[in-house]
């Protein structure tokens, strides 16, 4: 698809026979969770997002390979529609939503009373759906004063609902922005009367962020969602009238994509890196055949100017911390070229942290790209404008997001952004450097190739190690690290904002947050240590580091730190636990490499470790602990 | 078109929204007839029936649609016009 007017347009379409395919795979006994994925991954219509989630009830437990997530839906309007689409789109960004509707119109006692069957369920997280009528917002105030109070009102509204869902229910509250209403009242006019509903819900919605949404939080923006459908497009009055359905059938599928890629976000599953083709992707025309003064890029015509502002947007995304990574059937001095000598060329060699141009074919090279930058192909949004690699890349890597889009590179930039790969929950000082970090690393790969043996070159690199009991400035990279890692988790517990929170000053926990720098740069925090303390041993409740430091020692120099603090309270032994994922075998030597001994192989695999600390000795490391 | 012509695109369109099997049409089938059909999928009905035939229906009309054979001649209607 070409233009931005169909719904979800970077996906591919459904097959036609869609429903019928959902059947037979729904009925094997072997179920093919991959299949059902592919299908969940095409741009399913309101119909088929009921037949996606019909099966996926009817299946849930038995697909393989999905993070499992409660979630519980309160509202002032019919939720039926958008449980069904959440449970169908949630396959697509790799979870198992169960979902638990509050009784239609039950808002305050849902998330109020710790008896309601919304608190029984043990959500995960709440989402909150209210309307402009339900608020107060619908209907216009305009009596001097009336405006602040209905939005004040309002704002009292949803502070007390989220309170609600964080202290009662104790879950994730997730919040909504308001859509602006498709009619006006004024006109345009309308954005100077405080108390239009257009204005009021704008204050709303800056309120909302400004005062209600805190850390731990999740924040849907809705309004940002239906301006980029089209006002016109998401409101239907008819099936408000007929059935309370607050926004379009046909918008559906887009709002669900919406909250589900911040909740796959909140369970670590947001990109990482943009992988670029070149020849008619990052430039127009092939470098190959075209040569430098052949290809299109830059000022002067429309081709061009579109390339550049792919290239534009892939900076941009650089600079709040995503990686770059160029993946090319190219000679690589051909490929090069443009990066070093064209003049018009934003990109430059310094920006990619991984280039590879080559004739190997490109799933090869992708996993390539992965490995070297220490991250999943789960990880990976790959751009190219050749449909052949495309489906070539779905089907040998199906975890790497491959948007559609379209043939003309006018519209590559928007349907990157729309397709929300890059969804954050947070931004710090650390994501607007983490692209630098991996820079960093292939620095220190050349650095290893010249050093002659490990040892030496772990000195050469004058590491420092800082670590630190959690406290408010760590906090948000503390959640994010415990949410977003994967291989080096010898647990893969997670815990949001708020309980993050709630550990600073728990006297039974033990916590570490670690950060190491080195003379090619810092790395920010890599490491986060949750121990539970009890009167003879520790137990070590979480233990993760980012593989950015992987094979630097630095788990040694964390259990040295935390030996010593263990010593001092007297305590006997140290209790480590690995709980095998899908992802974090590269850990599961973890304890026996550190010197613990292995007391117990649980049914799933999980085992526990034990280090007496009276035999325990501090290696001497090439890292000063500061 | 034709009542047939109506119908025969009609009844894929209801398989698809109900998510069931060989739908026998009938003039006088109504929604108590199907389990599936209740006020919520009726919505998602007119939507993708209007979207099929590339029609409007009015709020009163979708609430007169007594019958299936009704929204048929509605449907032909709109169609034809």
């Amino acid at each position: 698809m070409s233009d931005m007017s169909s719904i979800l347009p970077w996906l591919l379409p459904p097959p036609v026979d869609f429903r019928q395919q959902i059947k037979v795979l729904a009925k094997e006994d072997a179920i093919d969770s991959s299949a059902l994925r592919r299908l969940a991954a095409t741009a399913m219509s309101i119909d088929q997002l009921g037949q996606m989630s019909k099966a996926i009830t009817a299946i849930g437990p038995r697909l393989t390979g999905l993070t499992p997530m409660t979630l519980a839906l309160v509202g002032s309007h019919t939720l039926d529609y958008v449980t069904q689409a959440l449970v169908a789109t949630g396959l697509r960004h790799g979870l198992l939503l169960s979902l638990v509707k509050a009784d239609y119109g039950l808002v305050a006692q849902s998330v109020l009373d710790p008896q309601s069957p919304i608190a029984a369920a043990k959500a995960d997280a709440v989402l909150l759906s209210l309307d402009p009528l339900m608020l107060g917002l619908a209907i216009p105030q305009l009596d001097p004063g009336a405006a602040e109070t209905a939005v004040d009102g309002a704002i009292a509204q949803v502070t007390m609902l989220a309170a609600g869902i964080r202290e009662q229910i104790g879950a994730i509250a997730v919040m909504q922005t308001l859509p602006e209403p498709a009619d006006s009242l004024f006109g345009g006019y309308d954005t100077r009367v405080a108390g239009s509903p257009r204005a009021m819900i704008a204050a709303f919605n800056r309120r909302l962020v400004e005062e209600v949404v805190r850390g731990g939080d999740l924040l849907i923006d809705v309004a940002f969602a239906a301006a980029s459908f089209g006002l016109d497009r998401w409101h239907d009055p008819r099936a408000w009238h007929s059935a309370k359905i607050a926004l379009s059938l046909d918008a559906m599928p887009l709002y669900a994509d919406h909250v589900c890629r911040v909740l796959g976000a909140a369970k670590g599953k947001a990109r990482k890196c943009l992988v670029l083709d070149l020849d008619n992707t990052v430039w127009g025309g092939v470098i190959g055949d075209d040569g430098l003064e052949g290809i299109r890029i830059g000022q002067g015509n429309a081709t061009g100017e579109a390339h550049l502002a792919v290239q534009a947007l892939a900076l941009n995304l650089r600079q709040r911390g995503i990686v770059l990574a160029v993946c090319s059937k190219n000679e690589e001095s051909n490929a090069l070229l443009p990066f070093r000598e064209h003049k018009d060329m934003l990109l430059r060699e310094e920006h990619v942290a991984a280039f590879v141009a080559n004739w190997t074919d490109k799933a090869a090279n992708l996993r390539h790209i992965a490995e070297m930058l220490n991250i999943g192909t789960d990880a990976l949004v790959f751009l190219d404008d050749n449909p052949a690699e495309r489906a070539i890349i779905r089907q040998e890597l199906p975890e790497v997001a491959v948007p559609e889009i379209g043939d003309d590179p006018a519209l590559y930039p928007g349907m990157l952004t729309r397709a929300g790969y890059f969804e954050a929950l947070s931004f710090g000082a650390e994501d607007a450097q983490r692209a630098t970090f991996y820079q960093d690393n292939a620095h220190r790969k050349t650095a290893a190739a010249s050093a002659t043996n490990l040892d030496e070159y772990l000195t050469s690199l004058d590491m420092v190690l800082e670590a630190r009991p959690f406290n408010a400035q760590g906090r948000s990279r503390i959640a994010q690290l415990i949410n977003k890692s994967n291989q080096f988790n010898l647990t893969t517990r997670r815990y949001g904002e708020n309980e993050v929170a709630a550990l600073e000053n728990e006297p039974k926990v033990f916590t570490l947050q670690v950060r190491l720098a080195d003379r090619f740069g810092d790395n920010g925090m890599i490491s986060v240590i949750i121990f539970r303390k009890g009167s003879d041993s520790w137990e070590a409740d979480t233990w993760l580091m980012s593989c950015r430091v992987l094979g630097r020692r630095v788990e040694q120099a964390v259990l040295a730190i935390v030996a010593k603090a263990a010593l001092e309270e007297g305590v006997q032994y140290l209790v480590g636990r690995y709980i095998p994922s899908a992802k974090n075998a590269l850990v599961q030597d973890h304890y026996a490499k550190l010197g613990f001994t292995k007391m117990e192989t649980g049914k799933d695999g999980a085992t526990t470790w034990k280090l007496l600390l009276a035999a325990y000795e501090a290696p001497v490391l090439p890292i000063a602990i500061n | 078109m034709t009542r047939e012509e109506v119908i025969g695109k009609l009844v894929p369109v209801m398989e698809d929204v109900f998510d069931i099997d060989d739908l026998d049409y009938a003039e006088t089938l109504t929604a108590g007839d199907i389990p599936e059909w209740d006020s919520l999928s009726h919505v998602r009905l007119m939507v993708a029936v209007e979207r099929a035939f590339a029609i409007r229906f009015t709020s009163s009309e979708i609430e007169d649609f007594k019958v299936l054979g009704d929204l048929v001649t509605a449907i032909a209607v709109k169609a034809a016009g």
